[in-house]
């Protein structure tokens, strides 16, 4: 159980996270969710005692981070898998983890095994490829069995085959009964990851929900019905207090769109005691980039001038590649 | 001590800390070697220890190198993950570092002694002076204080290039040049720390050369010489410590 409680950092002029309180549970993956630059990064820092906040405290499981004994043992973390001496072994770099909380020699070897490293351990880390350093990493927040899991966007620039195993690999330690907090700035990848959310921009909590109930309340549903008679139809749900909206969506010609938490029921409904045609009527859920823009929308750090668009759509869909070739992540 | 065992693997899972110790010892040994072999006169004691200020310098670089590169390579936040209590394992760090410097030294000016007294041609190189035992032995003194001082630089600077900077030109040119400043100059060189260093191993010793200096030049007796450059390693690492514990790492 993670609980920060008015988490404030400030440098200088610059405020990185503002007043910032949530609770992470244990038990289910927690995704931290954010677009770059929101305070994720700090936030998790902060976590680890590693950056101080400027006021506010941040605890696991009660305690202050700085005041666990043997912490390796109760929080495991990967903030950045580039951070390994790149001439030192994978073996090496867990055996100094190890013996720094007195961990058994055994625990490097399992760390090893559960991420399938064993077979290069004894090659430099420098070598590695990101995936690899990825899996380095995890070795390294699992080693002394913790009970609390944090990381920062752990599947950024990974191969589809290394999302996946990420992914199923952050489930089994929740299934486990483990306290999981994952940070990612792509609301796709946090859906099939996370259960739960913590939605942050400019450093200011927007949301903390399940992934589901976040994806509902922003995004909302649409009824999209196809008519012979739009105008009637529209009149009669008009009647029923409805919010409707015709649209000219091409090939299909005029289509009309009933807002609103509705179920398709309650169109059919209409449409039948009225004796209206219908020739579709579905069901359509908003993107979760679409919930996800509309609720992070102003507080998005770096709009360009002339076209938002594009940068929000870089911010969510243009993650990895770049950013982790140029080394530190967001906020540093 | 766990964090003494985690400082000395990190530090000998690299090559960098090997090479360092090896040159350091090649330059006092070798240098040894050369002067004993091509001087005029009788070779001294003082005469053979030449290259031991060589080496202490590249001791430094290597124990900057143990901090800058943690920060270098981010290593240092999943260091201070697993011991948050940060002076005490900056200080497992300097321990290491203090040790392995304080045997390179001794490995140096005592092997430097040996081959004064095979290239030496029978001069009398036996030690049988305090001030002989003080300079031979006493280099381990001045390596392990000056590598308490190149990681509190590492500590407080973070970044290799410029502790390096720092850790060469303070002795070997900043400390001297204070003596070109006009009435006060001569008074700052002789009070700075590597000069009393010097001044502890040095007072007293025969170099083979005329005219090494009058007693003058130095501030203090080679016993407290030692104690204030001391100081400087502990008020140095005592700042360092204290910043290293406030600052976000």
């Amino acid at each position: 159980m993670i609980e920060a409680q008015g988490l404030t950092k400030r440098y200088g002029a610059t405020v990185a996270v503002d007043n910032l309180s949530f609770e992470v549970k244990p038990g289910k993956v927690t995704g931290f969710l954010g677009p770059n630059g929101a305070g994720k990064s700090t936030t998790m820092r902060m976590i680890l005692g590693l950056d101080t906040p400027t006021s506010g405290t941040v605890t696991i499981d009660g305690q202050r981070y700085r005041d666990l004994h043997q912490p390796l043992t109760k929080v495991g973390a990967l903030l950045d898998a580039k951070w390994v001496h790149p001439n030192r072994s994978a073996r090496a770099h867990l055996m100094w983890m190890a013996a720094s909380n007195k961990l058994p020699k055994s625990s490097v070897d399992r760390a090893l095994e559960m991420v399938g490293l064993t077979s290069v351990a004894n090659k430099r880390a420098g070598a590695f490829s990101l995936g690899m350093s990825q899996r380095l990493g995890i070795a390294g927040a699992l080693l002394g069995d913790p009970g609390v899991l944090l990381f920062d966007e752990p599947v950024n620039g990974l191969d589809p085959e290394g999302i996946v195993w990420i992914r199923n690999f952050m489930h089994r330690l929740a299934d486990e009964g483990r306290t999981v907090l994952v940070s990612s700035h792509l609301l796709s990848e946090m859906a099939l990851t996370a259960e739960e959310l913590v939605v942050i921009g400019r450093g200011r909590l927007i949301a903390q929900s399940s992934t589901q109930e976040f994806v509902d309340r922003a995004s909302g549903t649409t009824v999209k019905v196809r008519t012979p008679e739009l105008d009637k139809l529209a009149a009669v749900l008009q009647g029923q207090q409805l919010k409707t909206r015709i649209e000219d969506v091409g090939e299909q010609g005029k289509v009309l769109f009933v807002e609103g938490d509705l179920t398709t029921d309650q169109v059919g409904e209409a449409a039948a005691a009225h004796g209206i045609v219908l020739h579709e009527l579905s069901l359509q859920r908003g993107s979760l980039e679409a919930a996800f823009m509309q609720m992070t929308g102003d507080s998005v750090q770096y709009h360009a001038q002339d076209d938002v668009a594009a940068v929000t759509h870089v911010n969510l869909e243009a993650p990895s590649g770049a950013e982790v070739a140029a080394g530190p992540k967001e906020d540093n | 001590m766990s964090v003494i065992t985690v400082e000395r693997i990190k530090l000998f899972s690299t090559r960098s800390p090997w090479w360092c110790m090896i040159v350091a010892a090649v330059l006092t040994l070798g240098l040894a070697a050369l002067a004993s072999a091509f001087t005029e006169g009788q070779v001294t004691i003082g005469l053979t220890q030449g290259g031991a200020q060589l080496s202490q310098m590249v001791m430094m670089v290597m124990a900057a190198l143990a901090v800058t590169t943690e920060y270098r390579f981010g290593t240092i936040r999943t260091s201070f993950q697993a011991v948050p209590q940060r002076a005490a394992l900056l200080l497992g760090k300097t321990t290491v570092v203090a040790v392995l410097s304080a045997l390179v030294g001794l490995i140096a000016s005592f092997g430097a002694w040996g081959i004064g007294n095979v290239f030496g041609g029978g001069s009398d190189l036996a030690i049988d002076t305090g001030a002989e035992w003080r300079l031979l032995a006493g280099q381990g003194i001045v390596f392990a204080l000056s590598a308490v001082i190149a990681v509190a630089i590492g500590i407080l600077i973070r970044q290799s290039a410029g502790a390096i900077a720092i850790l060469i030109l303070w002795p070997l040119l900043v400390e001297n040049l204070l003596n070109l400043i006009p009435k006060v100059g001569d008074d700052m060189s002789r009070w700075s720390p590597f000069q009393n260093a010097a001044s502890f191993l040095n007072q007293g010793q025969d170099f083979g050369i005329e005219g090494a200096g009058g007693p003058s030049q130095y501030a203090l007796t080679p016993g407290w010489a030692l104690l204030y450059f001391a100081a400087w390693a502990v008020a140095l690492m005592a700042i360092a410590l204290f910043s290293a514990s406030k600052r976000d790492a």
